[in-house]
């Protein structure tokens, strides 16, 4: 084979599998990116029925409450502004507590978040990103409206 | 020089720019919707005299500082000595807002306990502090179950907040006071709203 | 007096290290022996200097003298010795310390077991690793001083956070640094080479051994992490994808194609440009992982612990460091071109193929990783890439370099029949197909993920022992043990690490598959059954460690009525910080772990307790500890001591030319 031919079949070679990557990786994204919700956002309506999302903020003092299997908890996660009630069923984090920050990943069925995953903080004193995020939004709205 | 190998230098450029875009993004700098907004009102027992209630409308007319701290709070305890230096230099008068002194304490459970005894208890606490670790505060009040704080927007302590002559919030400095913050950030601002009014 | 002591130590290890960059590099220019030669001294002279520092602050921790900052937000007077001293790099000020000893550390050995280079490039590479050193240390000093005081001092510390509170803590950082760090040598022969223009393969093979070195450290720090975050998070999950690890395994994939590449350059000449942009890139990604866990662009958005200057300055780091070298690279690299030429069908294309594919898979970590900072940056909203985004990017990017992995030895250099190579891999190719849906038709978990996790193992497995066959065979009538002895080190290194897949793979498989996770509500006497196992709560007493009050549970465990073990799993609540935290207790053998942990204990005396059976997790690390194996006989061959003689002897018989 000829050295010229030899280097635009590993140089098509490359490409075709620079593409395929590419590809695999828009796919990739397009399938498992999960976004984030204030609470707020979530009582507009505004988060997608059916579909993995992230919901951040406080749980709501005095708001959590198990099932008689022990293992299904109950709790509400604020940002301030609106209340969404959570169901999860498993082991809390160390750290969820009530007042605290706290954000759930699952899924909106019937105006009751089911969250398949439960993260709280890694520290006693800050919150997690995300819920600092939620709270602040929803302040920003409450001055908005008072004005 | 090719050009084909100057992609890969091209490349790091764009991923140095977003990198440093997303410094920018760095959230020390939230800028608080409560800035250049009437602080929330609020009214609470004064730590010193917990029978009397403390408002806003008492510091009407000063340019002042709402500090929030709390006992278990660590980085408090970094900015304190600054505090308690600017106290003795009388440089401007700091309120101290003890945000959930008790509950706030990841090492108490104080789901149990009834409201008047987590009040006592965080007077208590807040009171001992003061007095092992110097008290720079004009006055401190107590914010037991948080409810202010969250009207402040307070997600962390240390917060400090820099109130103006009509009450308006005008600067909101999120972690500890440093000397370098007091001297660049704080005391420019403090002195600009001094001439203003 | 002695934090002073340790910060002024400091001081004079950067300007030790400014020396070691300036003086070798000008001396290397000017073809001056005298400056070339101040390089190693000053090397010598930091590293003291810095592991002083560093004993000082380790000083300040061990005397629990909380008018030292750090001491106090990170350690405790109660805290076990061990981890007082471990806790000084867990922070950010004492890792950067760390960060820099070990690059001291390497430097060191490079002073030390390379002396046969060439005196300029020698010099070339100690003042880039200088530069390097420069920078951390600079950056510690200004932005990130351990040594700052608390005045008037703290009664008592707040401890090391508990997570941290741990055997796997205490070795997992060090080996991860150490790994991280060591890529630093090669991308300083890559630029020293550039800087040169000497781009042969004795470049390639002085590289050789550091990389490989530096790798095995990266492999097994990346797997201690691993085993840590396993038993004590608390649910036994092994791998998060958070970005702190990414940060770790994006110059781990990089690091894996360098390797290769350089055996390319070594043994054939190829690739040249291509090596070189590889250690170019493994450090870099180094670097990256640094800024992104220290600036906390992305791990904590609000963590007042990270202090917008030292993002800015570990970014400016970063500009300078890789921005230069890409442009050297960009200005020297047309020299780099050509080199031995090779076919269609030869171990190079299989090589160069499994190299593209780790370069994007390593790419598609760092985009995962940095997607989220992306969207907010242009205000697209908030989201988090999770593991699902980068398991459904890595298994079809490392299917076919595991293919290509065990393909690629079976195929000779330069040139070789496509057909006849097939041939002679077929059966074992084919016979791992039906292992794999044959074994996932016996563990009833017929998923096309099992059934391709199984065969991608068998293959490896197979094609392991058909090349260790043919290996043996290939010096007919010698005898058995000259036949084995005739293997080089470097040959068992590549057959164990590529082996070490396959033991890993085959652990992410079946815990992947067929892991049963059960949280139950148990009281005293209850029991419940998982995996054929059953399990008995027998209550839980109060216990005390040095720093910490706990519940302990005992849980009896047993199969088929035989009482296996008690597992004590625990809710520990640390004194200082009042932070909770979940001991996991497990039973460990080698074909399945049972991991139990305690959850809340509820109002009626109950707990929530969560049981785990991890059918072979423990194949995971016992694959990474093969790879690591694997490393250290590579970079054992005694070819590379031969031909440090023959480079030595050149070199000492040139200055004899030179001098005479």
């Amino acid at each position: 084979m000829k050295a010229r031919s030899k280097r635009l079949m590993l140089v098509g070679g490359g490409v075709a599998l620079l593409i395929a990557a590419v590809a695999l990786v828009l796919s990739a994204f397009q399938q498992n990116l999960v976004f984030f919700h204030t609470p707020s956002e979530v009582a507009e309506g505004k988060a997608p029925v059916g579909k993995t999302f992230r919901i951040g903020g406080m749980v709501e003092d005095g708001s959590i409450a198990r099932e008689a299997d022990g293992v299904t908890v109950r709790f509400a996660i604020t940002d301030t502004a609106k209340v969404i009630p959570v169901t999860y069923k498993g082991t809390l984090p160390d750290l969820f507590k009530e007042g605290k920050g706290a954000v759930v990943q699952g899924k909106l069925e019937a105006g009751v978040f089911q969250a398949s995953e439960v993260l709280a903080k890694h520290d006693e004193n800050y919150m997690p990103p995300e819920a600092a995020h939620a709270v602040e939004q929803a302040q920003q709205a409450a001055k908005t409206l008072s004005q | 020089m090719k050009a084909k190998f100057l992609v890969p230098l091209l490349l790091f450029f764009g991923l140095a720019g977003f990198l440093a875009f997303g410094l920018t993004l760095n959230p020390r700098e939230v800028p608080s919707p409560l800035i250049d907004k009437p602080a929330p009102k609020f009214s609470l027992a004064r730590l010193d005299a917990p029978e009397q209630q403390f408002t806003l409308e008492s510091m009407r007319g000063e340019v002042w500082l709402l500090n929030v701290w709390a006992s278990w709070c660590v980085a408090c305890r970094q900015e304190h000595p600054l505090l308690v230096r600017m106290a003795r230099d009388k440089v401007v008068p700091v309120v101290g807002l003890n945000y959930k002194e008790v509950r706030g304490d990841g090492a108490i459970n104080a789901r149990g306990l009834s409201l008047e005894a987590e009040t006592s208890m965080a007077i208590e606490r807040a009171r001992r502090w003061l007095s092992d670790h110097g008290d720079p505060y004009q006055v401190s009040v107590m914010d037991i179950d948080g409810r202010v704080g969250i009207d402040f927007g307070v997600y962390g302590v240390p917060e400090t907040f820099l109130i103006d002559r009509e009450g308006r919030i005008r600067y909101k400095h999120i972690g500890p006071i440093t000397p370098d913050s007091l001297q660049n950030v704080l005391m420019p601002k403090i002195e600009e709203l001094r001439r203003a009014g | 007096m002695i934090p002073e002591l340790g910060h002024f130590a400091l001081i004079l290890a950067l300007v030790l290290s400014l020396v070691q960059a300036v003086v070798p590099l000008v001396g290397a220019q000017r073809n001056s022996m005298a400056l070339m030669a101040v390089g190693r001294p000053a090397a010598q002279g930091q590293f003291f200097f810095i592991l002083f520092s560093y004993a000082c602050l380790t000083w300040a921790f061990i005397t629990s003298d909380f008018s030292v900052e750090l001491a106090a937000t990170n350690s405790h007077s109660a805290t076990p010795l061990m981890y007082k001293i471990t806790g000084v790099w867990g922070n950010h000020e004492g890792s950067l310390l760390l960060w820099a000893m070990s690059l001291s550390l390497w430097t060191v050995a490079v002073t030390v077991f390379s002396r046969h280079l060439p005196e300029a490039f020698m010099a070339r590479v100690l003042g880039v690793l200088g530069l390097v050193s420069a920078g951390f240390i600079s950056f510690t000093l200004v932005t990130s001083n351990p040594f700052e005081r608390l005045l008037p001092g703290a009664g008592e510390g707040r401890d090391l956070n508990p997570l941290l509170q741990d055997p796997g803590m205490i070795i997992h950082p060090p080996l991860l640094y150490m790994g991280y760090v060591g890529f630093s040598v090669a991308f300083a022969f890559a630029i020293a080479a550039l800087l040169s223009g000497r781009l042969d393969a004795a470049w390639a093979r002085w590289s050789r051994p550091w990389t490989t070195v530096a790798w095995v450290f990266l492999t097994a720090g990346i797997a201690v992490g691993s085993g840590w975050a396993y038993y004590e998070l608390g649910w036994g999950g092994w791998w998060f994808w958070d970005p702190v690890e990414n940060a770790s395994f994006m110059p781990w994939l990089l690091g894996t194609a360098l390797m290769h590449s350089l055996a390319v350059t070594e043994k054939r000449g190829a690739f040249r440009s291509w090596t070189v942009l590889l250690a170019i890139g493994a450090f870099s990604l180094s670097l990256l992982g640094t800024f992104l866990v220290r600036s906390g662009v992305i791990t904590s958005v609000h963590a007042f612990a990270t202090d917008p200057k030292r993002g800015l300055y570990i970014l400016a780091l970063l500009v300078i460091v890789i921005g230069a070298s890409l442009l050297l690279y960009a200005m020297r690299a047309n020299k780099l071109m050509g080199g031995g030429s090779f076919g269609l069908v030869s171990r190079e294309t299989a090589l160069l193929g499994n190299n593209v594919l780790l370069t994007v898979a390593s790419a598609s970590v760092l985009l995962g990783t940095l997607y989220p900072l992306f969207l907010d940056a242009l205000n697209l909203g908030k989201i988090s890439v999770g593991p699902p985004y980068f398991e459904a990017v890595f298994v079809p990017l490392m299917t076919p370099v595991v293919v290509l992995m065990m393909f690629g030895p079976f195929l000779r250099w330069k040139d070789d029949d496509l057909v006849a190579a097939v041939r002679k891999v077929a059966p074992a190719f084919i016979a791992s197909v039906l292992i794999g849906v044959g074994v996932a038709f016996a563990v009833d978990h017929v998923t096309w993920r099992t059934v391709l996790g199984l065969s991608l193992a068998a293959w490896v497995v197979l094609a392991s022992i058909q090349l260790l066959v043919g290996r043996l065979k290939e010096r007919a009538g010698a005898s058995a043990s000259s036949r084995l002895r005739s293997i080089t080190a470097s040959w068992w290194g590549m057959w164990l690490a590529h082996l070490g897949i396959g033991v890993f793979i085959i652990g992410v498989t079946m815990v992947g598959s067929l892991d049963r996770h059960l949280d139950v509500k148990m009281k005293e006497g209850q029991r419940a059954e998982l995996a054929g196992y059953t399990f008995v709560f027998r209550g839980a007493v109060e216990a005390q460690g040095a720093n910490y009050d706990a519940a302990r549970g005992q849980i009896e465990l047993s199969r088929d009525g035989k009482v296996l073990d008690m597992l004590t799993p625990e809710k520990r609540l640390y004194w200082a910080q009042g932070m909770p935290m979940t001991e996991a207790s497990l039973n460990i053998g080698p074909f399945r772990d049972v991991y139990v942990s305690l959850g809340e204990q509820l109002d009626d005396g109950a707990w929530i307790v969560s049981l785990y059976y991890k059918p072979f997790i423990s194949w995971i690390w016992m694959g990474c500890l093969l790879m690591a194996l694997g490393g250290i006989f590579a970079a054992a061959d005694v070819r590379y001591r031969r031909m440090a003689a023959r480079d030595a002897a050149v070199a000492s018989g040139r200055r004899v030319a030179a001098s005479a």
